[in-house]
């Protein structure tokens, strides 16, 4: 199960001014401080796959970080299956945006970090060959993170976070970086993967293309305090082609726009 | 293994004899030197007069012996230093509070030289190897846990983060991620820190003991032997080639070299 529920949820960091504020600073009442994330509400379904868009430093990732456990949230309510967020568990393991790979494991080790609780070697052997099976790894095993490709390096952090069989995966941008093909590969993966294993997936991405093509649903941050300005869920049938879809053309070009982009190519 | 202890395995053909013509060189200008100097051979031996006397120190066993004497405190203050120090510094790096309180002292310590401790150490420890082990230990002690202490500090937070996710516990977070992470770190440290006490152990044994190449180029002073004094520093040089050399092999070990990228 990977139920989210997010109630009233802000976020907001000291802000470290050089000059104190004026006495008379009706600002003052909040605090020196900056709202990050300001009084979101989100219901997000088991096994949805939810993109989550919006411009830089607008606190996508900041969102991802307090679903996650990593940070806590200023005011509001995160909770998991109907249980409060209380710190990073394996049950919602985060895929991180530059490769989180242990460099001093192998492949193979890496996978086996969320299968350290089997006891029985070949019963953790076999587990590990799966997954690393399953994102085409096999005979990559005892290769080290530096001698992979950056798309292979991406595929072993899928396989290490599928192996802990996780109801929730959040990936902060995780085609950023990747060459133009690797990135239409892996997003493609992703998606054959999600409606495999039917996984609850965030995923944060400023790609408005990779959002109409993976997601069940869309979610737009506005900026400064960040609020939802848009939360919609895609019922396309998948594949998708936006070329051929005049529907989903049409919803690109409002993405588009909403963005601060005229004219969409 | 001469080849391989000047580092010249991997270099272009044409830079291969380099290090050998330096010291060929270094032995012709010594040579020179020492011919028209004006000084007595006494005062200022040439290499041939250096190298036969070496052959005495040698067929005597005194060289060997001075050498093996120094490099025993060498390994024992190092080994003391070592293990004492990385445990020492990989505590601080983890525990904030804890490099506060003692980050300070280390830092007031540290600048002191370890000669500056030789009075106390021969108080303390008498004569013979504790005081110049003693004084090993605290060259090479101050340096490991300051090095393992910014190593632990500069571990890529992300890291962390993955750790906390794959539920590690304390002891995991240490042994899968905090030690392998920082081992390139430590063993430049360690390389560092060899070639430091090697400094400092000639130094103690001009003071505290009667046995070591410190003090045999004491002896061969106080007995106006200029030529065996040379003779200790050419040992002093070679084994610290050595040190460097195997220092830096364990520098090739896999798990020291998993920052090294290969595309």
């Amino acid at each position: 199960m990977g139920r989210i529920n997010i109630e009233k949820l802000s976020k907001t960091y000291a802000n470290r001014r050089r000059d104190p504020r004026r006495d008379d600073d009706p600002l003052l009442r909040q605090g020196d401080r900056v709202n990050v994330l300001f009084d979101i509400d989100l219901n997000i379904l088991d096994g949805e796959m939810v993109c989550f868009l919006g411009p830089s430093g607008c606190g996508k990732s900041t969102l991802l970080r307090i679903i996650a456990g990593f940070e806590p949230p200023s005011d509001g309510r995160v909770e998991i299956n109907e249980k409060p967020v209380k710190g990073p568990s394996a049950d919602h393991i985060f895929v991180f945006q530059h490769s989180g790979l242990f460099p001093w494991m192998t492949v193979a080790e890496n996978v086996g970090l969320g299968l350290r609780h089997l006891k029985n070697r070949q019963e953790r052997h076999e587990q590990v060959s799966e997954h690393i099976e399953m994102v085409e790894l096999d005979g990559f095993e005892h290769h080290y993170p530096r001698q992979l490709s950056g798309g292979m390096q991406r595929r072993a952090e899928l396989a290490r976070a599928l192996a802990v069989n996780p109801d929730i995966m959040i990936m902060d941008e995780p085609f950023s970086g990747l060459d133009f093909l690797t990135h239409m590969k892996m997003r493609e993966e992703v998606v054959n993967m999600h409606a495999f294993i039917q996984k609850t997936i965030l995923l944060v991405t400023h790609n408005i293309d990779d959002a109409l093509i993976m997601g069940d649903r869309i979610v737009i941050l506005g900026d400064s305090p960040t609020r939802v300005i848009m939360d919609r869920t895609l019922d396309f049938p998948r594949p998708r082609d936006f070329e051929k879809s005049s529907e989903l053309s049409l919803l690109r070009s409002e993405l588009f726009l909403m963005m601060g982009v005229n004219y969409a190519v | 293994m001469l080849t391989r202890l000047l580092k010249i395995g991997d270099r272009k053909p044409h830079a291969y004899p380099m290090p050998f013509l330096g010291f060929f060189a270094l032995l012709l200008v010594w040579d020179v030197l020492a011919r028209f100097s004006g000084w007595s051979r006494d005062v200022f031996p040439g290499p041939v007069v250096v190298l036969v006397s070496m052959g005495e120190l040698l067929a005597d066993g005194t060289l060997v012996r001075h050498t093996v004497a120094s490099l025993f405190r060498v390994t024992v203050g190092f080994y003391l230093a070592a293990g004492l120090g990385i445990p020492k510094g990989i505590a601080l790096g983890m525990m904030k509070t804890a490099r506060s309180l003692i980050n300070p002292l280390i830092q007031f310590l540290r600048p002191i030289s370890p000669l500056a401790w030789i009075p106390l150490a021969m108080l303390w420890f008498g004569i013979g190897d504790p005081p110049a082990i003693f004084l090993i230990f605290l060259s090479s002690f101050f340096p490991l846990v300051v090095s393992t202490t910014i190593a632990v500090d500069g571990v890529n937070p992300t890291y962390f983060h993955v750790a906390a996710n794959f539920n590690f516990s304390r002891t995991e977070i240490i042994t899968r991620l905090v030690i392998p992470a920082i081992i390139p770190e430590v063993v430049t440290a360690l390389r560092m820190t060899v070639t430091i006490s090697w400094l400092v152990v000639v130094a103690a044994e001009m003071i505290a003991v009667q046995s070591g190449l410190g003090f045999l180029i004491l002896d061969s002073r106080n007995a106006l032997r200029m030529d065996y004094v040379m003779d200790a520093m050419i040992a002093i040089g070679l084994v610290g080639l050595t040190l460097d050399y195997l220092m830096r092999q364990l520098g090739a070990l896999e798990a020291a070299s998993w920052r090294k990228t290969t595309h």
